[in-house]
């Protein structure tokens, strides 16, 4: 039997997912035995070109990481689709839309002014000139793929088969998927590759956890000394770990828990959760102030979340494009 | 021009504020029917998910009715959507919503009146706020 095709491409990430896939270390060798990579322009020297000479569907499996933010990964998305059987959507970028996705927190414009004009303090251009699409020079015409005004993610815009969560996806969840392509061993479409439990349910602080928990105060870790083998929430500290997809590490706490930071929910949500900002306010909720809670009143309570900064920066870092709201809205001017 | 009529979606605690929407129906007091109602066991079965999802679905408006503190059938329930609904208000904010569409009140079984006049209140607030922005994938893409 011919060795299986496999792509790799990248849209709206900072390069960690291909990183990711050289974490492999030695077993890379044994991957590459087994594939046939037919395009990845990051390590490999291929040109578009290649791929649309490709026939329909030639590519056996497609990994595709980075959210979609331009015309040219819109574009590269779709071709390798059409080219594609099978489309997996790597790392958190791709599956929840991931840190490129909180721009969704601003529009086009407000980014623009921030990168190219006279907001960004480093910056001189006094003409105020912007990446245009098309641009006139001597020599002739020079174009750029369009830039969206929201950032989205890869099943946004294409149907995809498969997701590997994370940022970066752990290796052993990618050979894992690897090995489970090769054997034709795949679980129903549109599954994520990753246990379907919570980050809590599988975390060795548990024990630590008080049976109800109750907090009184918000603390951020940049400002505390974490006790190294306490549950999070009950030192105060916002942790994603609730309403966050365990699967980080194959056996064991989460990767950030293991040195001592809290989890900030990279893997996204398990199936049972729709939106990982209301679940998440819903639980602090809850658990925030309950002692001698008949004693808050508004301006208490209003106190009490003045703590927590950021809250929607905070819930939906990895997966604001991706949340029922997908963006920010502007209310019309009354 | 036809006036705006906002869409409000209600969900109301089954013990106090579902009956108390009852009384002012049986009462015959007048209010506009604009809310759609949604019977919960409590306030606090409200999840900020459901909440999130009326607002993406198109409601421009969302009311939440539940017993008084210290009435709460289930003892503390509405002390919980008390604080999930002011940490939920900055997420909308956030999100560039007015936190305004979402509205928490207490009304008991035999505040028919209190209701008739919230939902008149609401309602208005609403109207006057307009549509709840919308937002739009495929215009999105093709404008890049």
């Amino acid at each position: 039997m011919a060795k299986p095709k496999v792509a790799f491409y990248w849209c709206a990430s900072c390069g960690g997912c291909e990183e990711a896939i050289i974490d492999l270390n030695e077993k890379i060798l044994e991957v590459a035995d087994l594939i046939n990579i037919v395009f990845w322009p990051c390590a490999m020297d291929f040109k578009y070109a290649d791929v649309r000479k490709m026939a329909d569907q030639e590519i056996d499996a497609c990994f595709i990481n980075g959210a979609i933010r331009t015309d040219e990964q819109l574009e590269m998305a779709k071709l390798l689709r059409k080219k594609s059987k099978m489309v997996i959507s790597f790392g958190a970028c791709s599956h929840l839309g991931g840190i490129p996705g909180l721009a969704n927190f601003y529009d086009k414009h407000s980014i623009f002014d921030v990168s190219y004009k006279a907001a960004c303090p480093s910056i001189e251009n006094p003409e105020n000139i912007v990446p245009e699409t098309k641009v006139k020079v001597p020599e002739g015409e020079l174009t750029l793929p369009a830039f969206h005004n929201t950032v989205k993610s890869l099943d946004q815009v294409v149907t995809v088969d498969y997701y590997i969560p994370g940022c970066s996806p752990a290796p052993y969840l990618t050979l894992e998927a690897i090995h489970k392509i090769l054997a034709n061993d795949l679980p129903a479409k549109g599954s994520v590759l990753a246990p379907d439990k919570s980050l809590c349910d599988v975390c060795s602080r548990n024990d630590t956890k008080p049976e109800k928990l109750m907090l009184d105060e918000i603390n951020r870790i940049s400002l505390v000394d974490a006790d190294p083998e306490k549950c999070f929430l009950a030192q105060g500290i916002i942790c994603m770990g609730p309403v966050t997809r365990a699967g980080c590490r194959k056996e064991g706490d989460g990767r950030c828990i293991t040195v001592n930071m809290p989890c900030r929910g990279c893997y996204g949500a398990p199936n049972n959760v729709k939106d990982v900002g209301g679940k998440m306010v819903s639980a602090l909720a809850s658990i925030l102030g309950v002692e001698n809670e008949e004693d808050y009143d508004e301006e208490k309570i209003t106190k009490l979340m003045d703590q927590i900064v950021d809250p929607a920066g905070t819930f939906y870092r990895f997966s604001l494009p991706v949340s029922m709201l997908h963006r920010t809205r502007s209310e019309k001017q009354i | 021009m036809k006036r705006f009529e906002p869409k409000i979606v209600c969900f109301l605690c089954k013990w106090c504020t579902y009956a108390g929407a009852d009384l002012a129906g049986t009462s015959r007091l007048k209010y506009p029917a604009n809310g759609i109602v949604i019977k919960t066991l409590c306030s606090s079965r409200i999840d900020s998910e459901h909440i999130l999802h009326a607002f993406a679905r198109g409601s421009d408006g969302i009311f939440i009715g539940g017993c008084h503190p210290g009435d709460c059938h289930y003892q503390t329930g509405n002390y919980k959507t008390k604080r999930r609904i002011v940490l939920l208000k900055r997420v909308l904010e956030q999100m560039g919503i007015n936190p305004d569409r979402l509205r928490l009140e207490w009304i008991s079984a035999s505040e028919g009146n209190k209701f008739a006049r919230q939902m008149t209140d609401f309602t208005e607030q609403i109207r006057a706020l307009g549509p709840i922005p919308k937002y739009d994938r495929k215009e999105d893409i093709s404008n890049g």
